[in-house]
């Protein structure tokens, strides 16, 4: 899919993803190697978008499975309309059994779920498998066999195998360790915050009408936030829409005001607004 | 698949090296296997070695498995594959001179070049010693005759000249410029010790230089910028907990099959179970008391514990909370329902609860003795008790009487000891005396607390 590093920096960008060299190695490796790409960090650094933008570029279908807790087999992979198999039985009541058997257990009355669904068809496809660690233990299970194998047994069907191997993002915010084995199958790639430099490229794209140096106080006012020991740091997400609320308050330069009326949109938790306010000596002014 | 092995003409020095530093990486206890070892290679392959960070950023996605490891594998990267071997070519710049480049490099923030300037200034002012057998390279000497700190003011003002307004963001200044001189003393580090690497060979230092990564610090050997990583590390194990015991009462309250009451409701379908009785489980209230030592000695301990009894206090309804020096006072009313600040709590409770009589060091005798006489009520039959603390008394009468009454009365007695086995019974330590009364395990930093607390807890 990509010819080098640079190669995948470049359309990534063209998307409007701004990569780390990091992010970019590793989107090469998983696809050269051909292994599923495990990626974790803080919430809103852009992992889901990671997915989303190498969808893009490859042209592929993005099928996507949100895990929740309690998410279960037959909502990843696939399971029987069973309606539908209750209204073909009752349509045909005098047919012989073996018919009526060998019939509803076919491909028409499959529902296939994300799982199985990335795995069929000869298209290139990017698989997303989100909030990973949201799901429940015997989940993980059930990915180990999908992800090294690329392969689905349906009892009634048999083996599905993947003629072609879709590319798979597993995201996962830490809130519960993913087991040993399923990280072994997997490249592991942390997206942190970025550096300011590439902040600047981000929050100057997304929010392109901001002008020049208000972007850069921007990102250094967001990068001492960071730098302090806040419950919840802001994250490259909410940086865009600081930027977007100073555009929208009509703001040409950061000032005391400006700041401790949105800091709001930075911060999530009273404390962390009440420990920002000492720090950049809000109230004091 | 096929380890590309011979890439590169000196595929078997690559090679080695991949080893070493797998090697060196499971000896500070990353887990690699063999599987990985080969996706390595073929990173190396398929990345070449044109990028130098590419190339550490191919090696740590194909060998790691978890952000806590970064820490280690940086360094011991840098051991391994090392920028240039020698650093560049110009001979001992003038220190001046120096500070000139680096103060115009901190104030352009140019990383690449802060990295050039870290390997001249080892290379011109780390080297000490003559003799071929005792000379070696010091990150501490070269920072020593360098001063990074004191450019603060000349960048400031240079920053301050070119920026031309001085705006708002301006006062973040001063702690912007104090993390990149940070971040060059870092450098400066690496750089010593990979020279020192190249002299005394990789693997020894790579085994000794690098730090362990958070999960495996001593809570009491822990100084403070260890300690506020610890903090990091033990809030998503609290998290963690909660998660698994949460999935694991879940399992619980399902319970077995009741097969006399599954055949009493199967008569009125005719002796067909259609429905199974399941057997109702009685939703057991854990009961938890938490006696925790947290005086000076294991100061580095008792944060972490606060931490971890405010999970706890989080997870389970019923928690009593007792804290101990030589006196002992419960703290449970400190706590609050979703904080998250050990040093706030633990300093609460130094300030509120009684917990010196005389003296300040801890007494573990007249601890124990007076909670199970004030506090007899908490804990009953139903109860699992934790203690945590390293079990020194002070040479005072350690009161086994009271610790065996304690373990009679409550269901589990766990004591959790930051101490080294090894430690236990030496000097003025009860441990073994205790150990035969109650269960003691070691608990020496969060990765053994992790493993221990999921283990030990009550359902």
């Amino acid at each position: 899919m990509f010819t080098s590093v640079d190669d995948v920096s470049a359309r990534l960008a063209e998307t409007g993803y701004l990569a780390s060299p990091a992010v970019a190695t590793t989107v090469f490796l998983a696809d050269r190697l051909g292994k599923p790409l495990l990626v974790e960090g803080p919430a809103g650094v852009g992992k889901t978008e990671l997915a989303k933008a190498v969808a893009e570029i490859a042209g592929a279908e993005l099928i996507r499975l949100q895990c929740y807790e309690g998410v279960d087999e037959s909502r990843a992979l696939y399971e029987w309309n069973h309606a539908k198999q209750l209204l073909r039985i009752s349509a045909g009541r005098d047919e012989t059994w073996d018919a009526a058997r060998t019939d509803i257990f076919s491909e028409e009355f499959l529902l296939p779920r994300p799982l199985l669904t990335a795995i069929r068809g000869d298209g290139p496809k990017v698989l997303l498998i989100d909030e990973t660690d949201k799901a429940d233990v015997e989940v993980e299970g059930l990915l180990l066999e999908v992800l090294s194998d690329f392969q689905v047994t349906v009892p009634e069907l048999g083996t599905i195998t993947a003629t072609r191997r879709p590319f798979v993002v597993l995201t996962s915010n830490a809130t519960r360790e993913l087991s040993e084995a399923l990280r072994r199958r997997c490249l592991f790639l942390h997206i942190d915050f970025p550096d300011a430099e590439l902040e600047r490229r981000i929050v100057r794209l997304k929010v392109p009408e901001l002008d020049a140096a208000l972007a850069e106080s921007v990102v250094r006012v967001v990068g001492a936030l960071r730098a302090m020991d806040l419950r919840k740091v802001p994250s490259v997400a909410e940086t865009i829409d600081w930027a977007r609320t100073l555009l929208a308050l009509g703001a040409d330069t950061l000032d005391e005001t400006v700041v401790r009326d949105s800091l709001g949109v930075l911060l999530k938790h009273q404390d962390d607004v009440l420990k920002a306010n000492a720090k950049l000596d809000l109230d004091t002014m | 698949m096929n380890p590309p092995s011979a890439h590169a003409g000196s595929g078997a020095d690559v090679a080695e090296r991949l080893t070493g530093l797998v090697g060196a990486l499971r000896s500070h206890g990353v887990r690699i296997g063999t599987g990985e070892t080969v996706d390595a290679a073929q990173a190396v392959a398929v990345l070449g070695f044109a990028d130098r960070e590419s190339l550490r950023e191919g090696l740590a996605a194909t060998l790691l498995h978890g952000t806590g490891q970064r820490p280690v594998f940086d360094p011991v990267f840098d051991l391994y594959f090392p920028r240039g071997v020698g650093g560049p070519g110009t001979g001992p710049a003038e220190r001046d001179e120096l500070r000139d480049r680096l103060a115009a490099a901190l104030a352009a923030n140019d990383q690449a070049l802060m990295a050039r300037l870290a390997a001249e200034a080892v290379d011109g002012f780390g080297g000490y010693g003559s003799s071929p057998g005792s000379d070696g390279w010091s990150s501490y000497q070269t920072l020593d005759r360098i001063r990074p700190q004191t450019l603060l003011a000349r960048v400031r003002a240079s920053l301050r000249e070119g920026g031309g307004e001085a705006g708002f963001a301006d006062r973040l200044l001063d702690d912007e410029i104090r993390r990149r001189i940070e971040e060059f003393r870092r450098l400066v580090g690496a750089e010593a010790r990979r020279r020192v690497a190249e002299r005394r060979g990789r693997d020894e230092i790579a085994r000794r230089a690098v730090a362990p990564t958070a999960d495996r610090v001593d809570f009491l050997l822990a100084g403070r910028t260890q300690l506020a990583e610890l903090r990091r590390t033990v809030q998503p194990l609290a998290r963690r907990l909660a998660t698994r015991l949460a999935a694991r009462r879940r399992k619980a309250a399902r319970g077995s099959i009741d097969l006399r009451r599954t055949v009493r409701a199967s008569l009125s379908t005719g002796g067909v179970p259609m429905r199974p009785v399941l057997r109702k489980r009685r939703p057991a209230r854990p009961e938890l008391v938490l006696l925790c030592d947290v005086s000076g000695s294991v100061a580095g301990f008792s944060d972490f514990t606060m931490l971890l009894v405010q999970a706890l206090h989080d997870q389970f309804s019923k928690v009593r909370v007792f804290a101990f020096v030589n006196r002992v006072d419960e703290v449970t009313g400190l706590l609050v329902h979703g904080a998250a600040d050990a040093e706030g709590l633990g300093a609460r409770i130094r300030a509120e609860a009684t917990l010196t009589g005389w003296h300040g060091s801890s007494d573990y005798g007249m601890a124990l003795g007076e909670f199970t006489e004030r506090y007899a009520d908490a804990v009953g039959p139903r109860t699992t008790v934790f203690v945590l603390g390293d079990a020194r008394t002070n040479m005072s009468d350690p009161n086994l009487p009271a610790v065996r009454q304690l373990a009679e009365r409550a269901r589990r007695v766990y004591w959790l000891n930051p101490e080294g086995r090894s430690q236990w019974g030496t000097g003025d330590s009860a441990a073994p005396a205790y150990a035969e009364l109650v269960e003691m395990r070691e608990c020496r930093n969060a990765r053994q607390l992790g493993a221990l607390i999921t283990r030990l807890l009550p359902v």
